[in-house]
Order: structure tokens, then C-alpha cells, then sequence
């Protein structure tokens, strides 16, 4: 197995822009730190995780876990509008979204 | 916007000095019953916000679970490609930020298809058939509709906010991706369109989706690269996204190839990004720079477990797929005696299910294909609609031919039968007998007309006598005129002869 790349400050505040968060240089250096040590843990579980060990994304080994095509209860639209912070016109209401469309 | 005023080359010009190359990503929403991961009905314009569950909106502690009929579809729709269909695959989360989805990701999938590999053949309006590989098809999620309010135009620039009905989130799609369509130099336009228009004729035979682009059940988003030639490594390419109509895909790719010819030509490099289609320019506009794929940060959706189609699933699924178009196409070429010309005009009319009906309703394939392509086509042309959408069915037609068959009624008869059935006014046979149109049968009044008509005619019969059989239409039209157009015109005629001892 390779090496993990290290994360540097550049790599942290690149995430911290796709996931929207915020951080100050101060958090950006503390994350780049804690970071490098996160990699290093999973390096170590590289080390046994050899090519005829197939990548796992679920601890227990089911497949093809299926509902059938039936229609189910559904929410009203006041239960559906309950939680948001605005509503108009039996719809969520947004900030203005720009730049994306 | 770019800052940018340069000018696009005339199409022509560009397709002389540059080599398109198209990729085109097709989305289809499956018409299963309810969504892919929970059990809201899978519907069309239900009121905003109805047809949800917590897991369409993404609520703390809902949890996804595979519909397996999407999954089967999806499989059919692989299968139809000659596509492998995966012995397992994943899915995966794909991170992005915007609110037609609550998750802040769209549940997709990314390094695991379930199908991958296949080809589809499309065939072009002159009977040209070009082969388009087909890299991947994979399972997701459609998103909520945003409306952006406040702007002028129902656009997001200048929307004061936006509305969210997330009805639409989670319906299942399939997305089926082409590997690069090389060589298709100045006909680029109509085989974007054409392998669209292909994709959704094959979901349409498969029962997997009512397929109306005009409902955005199928949505393309259209690749465009240039390169010097066809030896030259791949261009730069942008990707418009969402385009809807057959049309506007064909405009979609002749402004891409205009519009980057200009810039290559001015020693530009073409930019990475999605672009959008405007209707009313035929232009497209910058979008945003294109995401790298690892700006999503895909990882494997840990509330779901592999999907391992058994082989035993997949074959069964294989041996019932229907008769695809293609080889449908092929078959009814054969049994109804067709010209290739004939055929391709069928079927760019949308007509050959109208044929095909009538057809088997009783009507012969060339009398089926007269009155579709002929009158009908006429009047749906006058009309602005589809030849689908008139008011009058295959097995109408059916009987309306057969009545001409049987020599109930003549041929002028029958176009008026049908003016009034596409009015509402009944079926063929109900009209002919409510309205009297049969044809005059009834030797004594054909007999008595033909003497009337000798009797006024005394110059034509001296004509026909004299060896002018031709003028003897001169003595049909006063007859077919007394008995209002019903009578037999080739039974007149043997009359007439009969009469005036003439032959041939």
C-alpha cells in the first residue's frame, strides 16, 4: 500500500470551502495538525489491508436488502412545512441562491 | 458571464477546420410506483410537498432502503444497451450543496454501475447507422424543484428567494453515460439528438418510463469538444446541462461548435464548464466552472448495503425484455413490404405504432400507411399536433378501409367519413349510415342516371361513338354529381359502355 498523503493547511481550507464551514487560520492550522494524525491512524490500518482484501463500506456482509414497489404513508404538507423556518405557497422557503443554478 | 466578444464562426466553416466530439449523459426517471429509497408515490404534479416521506426529506433517523423494482429496471435498461450488468455494486454519497436535496448529498453512484460497457446502434434520418458506446449506466436520485421568485424572468439571477417542493426528490433515474461519439464531423447536431431520441424510444419499449421529454422524464446533458482532426487528441469540452427537446439539443451542439471554432480561431482556450441552453437565442450561456469529481467527495453510502444481482436475476430479467425498436423496425419492414423511404418517413412522423395498429385491426400495411402518412399526416400538419394526438384510433381506420375494401363506400367517400370522425361525430360505419353515404348500389337508379346523363350529352356520346372513349368522363361527372359522389365510378363506367355498345 502507498503512503497516506499528508493534508496540509491548502487541503484543509479547500474542504472547509466545499463543505461551507468557516474557519479561521487559527482552526485551519490546529485541523492541518489533527489531520496529519487521523491519516496516520488509518495509514496503519493500510498496512493490513493487503489487495485480496476487498474495500468494505459495510461492517456486516448483506446484500440486496430490497423493499418492494408499494406505496407507503406519506407526510401532509403541514407535517412536511412543521420544521422549516419559512414556508410559501405550501413550499420550503430559501435564501436567495446564487452563482449555481 | 465571460467578457469575452468573440465572434462564433458559421457553422459550415467550423465543421471545415474542426473535429466535434460529443458526450452525452441521459437522465431517465423510472416509472416505478413509488420513489428509489421509501415508499412516496412516485408521481407528477401532486400538490407541493404531498408526496413525501421523512426519508424523501431527509429527516434525522430516516433510512433509505432499494426499491427493487427501480433496481430491475435499471437492470433492463442495461440489458437494452448491451451493457455487463455488475455482479456487485455500491452506492455512493455525492456531497454538494443546494437545497433541491435536504441530505446536502444526492444518494448516487460512483466507481460501482450497475451497468457498464454496452453500445447502442442509432440510425439518422438518411439510414445512416452510427454505433454509440456506452460507458456506464447507474442508479440515483432526482432532486426537489427549486421555483426562484423575485427575478424577472423565473430565473435564479435576480430571485429575492426560492421555493422548494421537494415531491420530485428521490424519484428514482437512471443516468447512462456515452464514452466520446467520435466522427461525426458536420452531422454532430442530428446524432446528439438522434441517439436521444433513440434512448428514448428503447425506454418507452421497455415499460420502464412514460419517457415525456416535455415532463423532463428524460433530461441530456451534451458534451462538446473540438480538435484539429480526427487523429488530434481530445479538446477542452463543455457540458450543457439540461436540455430538454430534441431541437434544442441539435441547436445546443451547432452554438457549441460555433462558438468554440471562435475561440479556438482566436487563440482561446476553451474553458471547463457547464454551460446553459437558452430557447429563445439558440445560444448557450457560462455556467459554473466544472466540479472535479473529488469536489464532490464521493464515499460509499453507508446505509446501504452492495446490490449483487444474481446471474439467475439478471437472465430472467434478460429473456423477458420486449422486442426493441430496432429490431421491431426490421421485422415490420419485412412483413409489411415497405420502401426504406417509406419506412424512415413512418418513422420520423411518429407513426409507425399508428401503423402497426391498424395493421392489426385488419387494414393492409400500404392502406394503414396511405391514410397515416397521407390524409391524416395533412391534417395534423394543419393542426400543429402529433399524429398520436388526433382524435381518431388505428382500429377506425380499420373499418373506414375496410368499408372502402368492401366497396361500401368509395375512396372521396372515406375522406369525408373521416373529417367526421376526427370532428367527433362516431365511428366509420355510424356515420356512413346516419349520413346516408353509402355507395348508390342500386342498379335502377344507377341506370336511370346513366340514361339521364346520354340524354343531356348528346355531342359527348357522339364523341365516345366515334372513338373518344376518354370523353367518357365527361358523362361520370354529371352522375357521380346526381348521386351525390356515392356511386361506384367503375361500375358507371361499365354501365355507360354497356349502353353505348362501346369497349376498352
Amino acid at each position: 500500500m502507498t503512503l497516506m498523503p499528508s493534508i496540509g493547511r491548502d487541503d484543509v481550507a479547500r474542504l472547509a470551502d466545499l463543505a461551507r464551514i468557516q474557519l479561521s487560520d487559527e482552526e485551519i492550522d490546529r485541523f492541518a495538525g489533527e489531520f496529519d494524525s487521523i491519516m496516520d491512524a488509518v495509514a496503519s490500518v493500510s498496512e493490513v489491508a493487503t489487495e485480496d482484501v476487498p474495500a468494505t463500506s459495510h461492517p456486516i456482509a448483506m446484500t440486496n436488502v430490497f423493499r418492494e414497489d408499494v406505496v407507503e404513508n406519506t407526510l401532509t404538507q403541514e407535517q412536511a412545512l412543521a420544521g422549516a423556518p419559512e414556508a410559501q405557497d405550501g413550499r420550503f422557503a430559501v435564501p436567495q441562491i446564487l452563482g449555481e443554478e | 458571464m465571460t467578457a469575452t466578444t468573440i465572434e462564433p464562426v458559421d457553422y459550415d466553416e467550423a465543421i471545415e477546420r474542426y473535429d466535434p466530439v460529443l458526450g452525452i449523459e441521459v437522465h431517465v426517471e423510472l416509472g416505478t410506483a413509488t420513489k428509489m429509497f421509501d415508499g412516496a408515490p412516485n408521481v407528477f404534479a401532486a400538490e407541493p410537498n404531498t408526496a413525501i416521506t421523512p426519508t424523501s426529506l431527509g429527516l434525522p433517523g430516516a433510512l433509505p432502503v432499494v426499491n427493487r423494482t427501480a433496481v430491475e429496471y435499471a437492470i433492463k435498461i442495461g440489458l437494452a444497451l448491451n451493457c455487463s450488468i455488475a455482479e456487485t455494486c455500491r452506492f455512493a454519497r455525492k456531497q454538494y450543496f443546494y437545497p433541491d436535496l435536504t441530505k446536502n448529498f444526492q444518494t448516487s453512484q460512483y466507481d460501482e454501475p450497475i451497468a457498464y460497457e454496452g453500445w447502442v446502434d442509432i440510425e439518422l434520418e438518411d439510414g445512416e447507422v452510427i454505433r454509440v458506446e456506452i460507458e456506464r449506466a447507474h442508479m440515483e436520485e432526482d432532486a426537489g424543484k427549486n421555483t426562484h421568485v423575485g427575478g424577472a424572468t423565473g430565473r435564479i439571477h435576480g430571485a429575492t428567494h426560492s421555493q422548494v417542493d421537494y415531491n420530485r426528490a428521490g424519484v428514482p433515474l437512471v443516468e447512462i453515460v456515452t464514452k466520446p461519439i467520435p466522427n461525426t464531423k458536420g452531422r454532430a447536431p442530428e446524432v446528439a439528438a438522434a441517439y436521444v431520441r433513440t434512448l428514448r424510444d428503447i425506454f418507452r419499449a421497455l415499460d420502464i418510463s412514460e419517457a415525456k421529454m416535455e415532463r423532463g422524464n428524460v433530461r441530456a446533458d451534451i458534451n462538446v469538444s473540438l480538435r484539429a482532426d480526427a487523429e488530434a487528441p481530445l479538446g477542452t469540452r463543455t457540458e450543457t446541462k439540461n436540455v430538454n427537446s430534441f431541437r434544442a439539443m441539435e441547436r445546443t451542439v451547432r452554438s457549441e461548435i460555433s462558438r468554440q471554432a471562435g475561440m479556438l480561431d482566436a487563440g482561446q482556450k476553451i474553458v471547463q464548464e457547464t454551460r446553459h441552453f437558452h430557447e429563445d437565442t439558440g445560444d448557450t450561456s457560462s455556467g459554473r466552472p466544472k466540479s472535479d469529481a473529488e469536489d464532490y467527495r464521493y464515499f460509499p453510502e453507508p446505509d446501504l448495503v452492495p446490490v449483487a444481482p444474481s446471474r439467475e436475476w439478471v437472465e430472467e430479467i434478460r429473456s423477458g425484455l420486449p422486442e426493441l425498436p430496432a429490431a421491431r423496425r426490421r421485422r415490420l419492414l419485412g412483413e409489411w413490404g415497405f420502401s426504406d423511404l417509406e419506412m424512415r418517413d413512418a418513422i420520423n412522423a411518429g407513426a409507425l405504432d399508428l401503423i402497426e395498429s391498424t395493421v392489426s385491426a385488419g387494414a393492409s400495411a400500404q392502406s394503414a400507411r396511405k391514410w397515416w402518412m397521407g390524409e391524416l399526416a395533412r391534417v395534423a400538419k394543419d393542426r400543429d399536433v402529433e399524429l398520436e394526438d388526433l382524435s381518431v384510433t388505428p382500429v377506425q381506420i380499420a373499418e373506414l378501409q375496410g368499408l372502402v375494401d368492401g366497396k361500401k363506400i368509395n375512396d372521396k367517400i372515406a375522406k369525408q367519413v373521416l373529417l367526421k370522425i376526427l370532428e367527433g361525430q362516431g365511428g366509420p360505419a355510424e356515420i356512413v349510415e346516419q349520413e346516408g353515404l353509402a355507395v348508390v348500389s342500386d342498379e335502377s337508379v344507377l341506370t336511370g342516371a346513366v340514361d339521364q346523363a346520354i340524354a343531356d350529352n348528346p355531342d359527348v356520346v357522339a364523341k365516345i361513338q366515334g372513338g373518344k372513349v376518354q370523353a367518357i368522363g365527361a358523362l361520370i361527372g354529371p352522375i357521380m354529381k346526381a348521386t351525390r359522389g356515392q356511386a361506384d365510378a367503375g361500375r358507371v363506367r361499365e354501365i355507360i359502355m354497356e349502353k353505348l355498345g362501346v369497349t376498352g
